[in-house]
């Protein structure tokens, strides 16, 4: 089932066994960095208080194409946008949620 | 009578019972793994093969560390969201805990084992504490030339009641002399390099040595000769090639000593790269299966086992130090986080985060012996750290 909407910030597409997947790439992966509550440590902390209003499309280049002269590498490779917006809208939204 | 016979039966059979647990043991073959999504730790023993028990409330443990003290009794637990605990190996339970900073990324304990050293993220900067009460005892925000407030990296102990760590937005290298605890002597080196991200000490606590992450290359310090400042080796190791994305850091401080070598990850690269100790020149850059994240001497120092970033984790590679080459590929699953070596090093502890499992392997036959259930297994460290100067 795809969907497509015309904000372009639909994950209807990512199915729930991927979801899972993401999720726990999120905490475990992303969670080396920027700590598995993703309250920082090398990384910047990435809950939703300290996302705030920061525009959604400057951290999913951030997510897809890394933080050059920073250890962020780019996910482009192993993510697809698809997927990388799912992050974002869950980081957003609050791992916790 | 009767009933004064019955109550002293009673102490007698609770005393027993009760006392089952705490029966005298040493703990020389004793350890802990990190269960680093529920915040817990399981004391494993080595001998036995088995987990004993299980300590629970010990915060974040995402990127966790672990030192012992001299009579390998207390375990002092570095995690996270700063919390710093001391968890006691034969009653099995938290002995003290503080919560010391904002973000933690490991300590040290001294020479003597009379202090706790904690890096820190945020603020940046180390705290010491008395190893027995916890207590504060120095305070050293970590502000470089640069007049920033840094993040400390690679922080180990030295001989002579010093520490060593380095400054990674500032890129220093700062020893602090403890000999009058409660004011340190604090010696800085500017310029190191770019952004240290981890280091290790050798085993003998004369080098330590920086990884760079924002160039190629590798700081030396030399401490019998600390007069003669912070070397750069290695510069040119991968002049003019494109870097990989690096999905996991590299660590440094798997004590990488074997040998006349110093074996350490390549920032970056799918190799390890091979340093000999007498001039510090690269000797070989060995090809491996993906990016590096721990490359560790076993205690003969005859081979070095070698474990991979993420999405490439579920592979360990041997190298043999003899030939410098890789002689075996195990798959023990997904997501290897860690290896430890027991402390003659007969077999390897291996933690498999996403198969919630801890796998145990003959070293030399590399053949799976048994396999212990652990929830999202990270770290393992096992109580004759003790005695190693930097781990």
């Amino acid at each position: 089932m795809f969907a497509i909407t015309t904000t372009g910030w639909s994950a209807e597409s990512i199915t729930d066994r991927r979801a899972a997947e993401l999720r726990h790439l999120v905490m475990q992966d992303c969670g080396s960095c920027h700590g598995l509550t993703l309250k920082g440590g090398l990384g910047p902390a990435l809950t939703p208080a300290a996302l705030g209003d920061k525009p959604k499309d400057a951290m999913l280049a951030t997510v897809l194409h890394g933080r050059p002269g920073t250890p962020m590498p780019p996910w482009s490779n192993l993510l697809s946008r698809e997927e990388a917006r799912w992050i974002i809208e869950l980081l957003y939204r609050g791992v916790d949620e | 009578m009767i009933a004064y016979y019955r109550a002293l039966l009673l102490l007698v059979f609770l005393f027993v019972t009760g006392c089952q647990s705490l029966a005298p043991r040493a703990t020389g073959d004793l350890g802990l793994v990190i269960e680093r999504a529920t915040g817990s730790v399981q004391i494993i023993d080595t001998s036995d093969r088995r987990a004993l028990a299980r300590i629970e409330g010990l915060g974040d443990l995402s990127h966790a560390s672990v030192v012992y003290s001299r009579d390998e009794r207390y375990a002092y637990v570095f995690g996270r969201d700063g919390g710093l605990s001391k968890v006691d190996m034969l009653l099995q339970r938290i002995d003290r805990r503080i919560i010391q900073s904002g973000n933690s990324i490991g300590g040290a304990i001294s020479q003597d084992g009379a202090l706790i050293a904690v890096s820190n993220y945020e603020p940046g900067g180390v705290k010491i504490f008395n190893a027995q009460t916890l207590e504060l005892v120095a305070d050293i925000p970590a502000i470089g030339a640069n007049g920033k407030r840094s993040k400390v990296v690679g922080l180990v102990d030295a001989p002579q009641k010093r520490f060593v760590f380095s400054l990674y937005e500032a890129d220093e290298i700062w020893v602090a002399d403890m000999s009058q605890p409660d004011d340190p002597d604090i010696t800085r080196y500017r310029d190191v390099g770019k952004q240290p991200y981890d280091a290790l000490i050798s085993g003998e606590g004369r080098y330590y040595i920086a990884g760079l992450f924002g160039e190629d290359g590798l700081a030396l310090l030399d401490l019998w000769q600390p007069q003669l400042g912070v070397k750069r080796i290695l510069g040119d190791y991968g002049r003019g090639e494109e870097k990989l994305p690096v999905y996991k850091m590299p660590h440094l401080e798997g004590w990488a000593m074997a040998g006349d070598y110093a074996l350490v990850p390549a920032v970056g690269g799918h190799e390890v790269l091979v340093i000999d100790r007498s001039n510090w020149k690269l000797v070989r850059r060995i090809a491996v299966h993906s990016q590096p994240v721990f490359v560790m001497a076993s205690p003969d120092q005859h081979y070095v086992w070698v474990n991979f970033a993420h999405p490439d984790n579920d592979t360990i590679q041997v190298i043999d130090v003899a030939s410098l080459e890789v002689i075996d590929t195990l798959k023990p699953g997904p997501a290897v986080l860690h290896m430890e070596f027991t402390p003659r090093g007969h077999e390897v502890w291996v933690s498999v985060r996403d198969a919630n499992r801890v796998r145990v392997y003959d070293a030399y036959t590399r053949r799976e012996i048994t396999s212990l259930e652990m929830s999202s297994p990270s770290g393992i460290f096992l109580t004759n750290r003790a005695h190693r100067i930097g781990l």
